[in-house]
């Protein structure tokens, strides 16, 4: 019998433990979401992720051993946004006709998005690069990244906020849209989308095709908007 | 090999994984040539829409691979998620007013983009009744 200390320092080293462990962690996330009748706070991703904080911190491993496996996860986002285009495809004629309701929602949700996270934050106190770090908050992870490089902010902590803001707008957008008697599929899946980028599109996709569909839409727009606006809101307000 | 149902699957799959990644590809060295705002995936989205659009097969080719991963995007964001806990530090610094700045903003955007959407819907006339919500699905 080798000694375990051994076969943990193997297993440490290679990308096998914590890719079984992300997907072990997504399985009991997701079979927990559904246990819970498929409700928005038992986000799948948020429990997947605690599990494996939890872990992370027993074992004492780094964030980077750790990704070092679950990049083979993380590497499929890319392939997924690009099977957008399906739902996306099948819904044209649909899109078509919402395209001045579309561009309602784009502009409004996304300036709302910058300008209240930036002066809620500042009546906070806080200024410089976390404020421009902030901005671009509710984009896709790469497009947002690449804004807070542009503006002064720090790309790391931008990942991190992307992150927060999508579990949370995954969280509220069911509860937060059926109390504002919010009946429209597309209206809901678009918003979700803009505010709340492909963590909202994936808790849309779990709901309905249709607000799927127009999530995905809301995103991609909303990461054209955002590099164009967060520069001039940030200059005007920082 | 035997080419049995669940081979002929699996290699339906390679085979639309293959085209999907491509589609990627092409999107980055796009996004990267033409100096685009958008990313790399985002701009082969595009790509898929409009090749969809010239030959329709390919979208019923793919249907199955794309559904299948869409239907998980949630997974895909887990590693990343994970990376939020590595910078705890940063984020417990200045936690009270990021917290209340991305929930707060994210509220806000939520319903305002909702309701601003739902008003020139109505106001152009682009209500779709087949796309409204029953009162007891989630």
């Amino acid at each position: 019998m080798a000694d375990p200390a051994l076969i943990w320092s193997y297993l440490a080293q290679g990308p096998l433990l914590w890719l079984t462990a992300t997907l072990v962690a997504y399985v009991i996330g997701d079979a927990l979401f559904r246990a819970a009748g498929r409700q928005s706070w038992a986000n799948p991703v948020l429990i997947a992720v605690i599990l494996l904080a939890v872990l992370l911190a027993a074992t004492g491993t780094d964030y980077a051993t750790y990704f070092e496996g679950a990049q083979f996860v993380h590497f499929m986002l890319g392939p997924a946004t690009v099977c957008l285009a399906l739902p996306l495809y099948d819904n044209l004629p649909r899109v078509r006709r919402a395209a001045w309701p579309m561009l309602a929602g784009l502009c409004v949700g996304s300036g709302v998005a910058i300008v209240s996270a930036l002066l809620i934050a500042r009546a906070f106190g806080i200024g410089g690069p976390v404020l421009a770090s902030l901005a671009p908050k509710s984009t896709t992870a790469p497009v947002a990244i690449g804004i807070a490089e542009r503006i002064g902010g720090q790309p790391t902590l931008t990942a991190a906020l992307v992150l927060l803001t999508g579990i949370f707008g995954a969280i509220v957008v069911t509860p937060l849209l059926n109390a504002l008697r919010v009946r429209d599929w597309r209206a809901r899946g678009f918003a979700v989308g803009v505010a709340a980028h492909g963590i909202g599109t994936a808790r849309a996709f779990q709901v309905n095709q249709t607000a799927g569909a127009f999530s995905g839409i809301g995103m991609g727009l909303n990461a054209v908007l955002t590099a164009v606006i967060a520069p001039m809101v940030v200059g005007w307000m920082g | 090999m035997v080419d049995g149902p669940i081979s002929a699957t699996i290699g339906a799959m390679i085979t639309a994984l293959s085209l999907i990644l491509a589609f990627q590809l092409v999107g980055e060295i796009l996004s990267r040539a033409l100096d685009l705002p958008l990313p790399g995936p985002v701009v082969g989205l595009c790509l898929l829409v409009a090749a969809c659009i010239l030959r329709p097969p390919l979208a019923d080719r793919l249907r199955p691979a794309a559904q299948g991963l869409l239907a998980h995007l949630s997974l895909f964001f887990v590693p990343a998620g994970v990376g939020v806990v590595a910078h705890w530090p940063t984020l417990r610094d200045q936690g009270i007013g990021l917290a209340v700045a991305i929930m707060g903003s994210t509220l806000l955007a939520i319903a305002a983009g909702a309701l601003a959407f739902q008003a020139v819907a109505r106001w152009t006339g682009s209500v779709d009744p087949s796309a409204l919500k029953e009162d007891a699905d989630g």
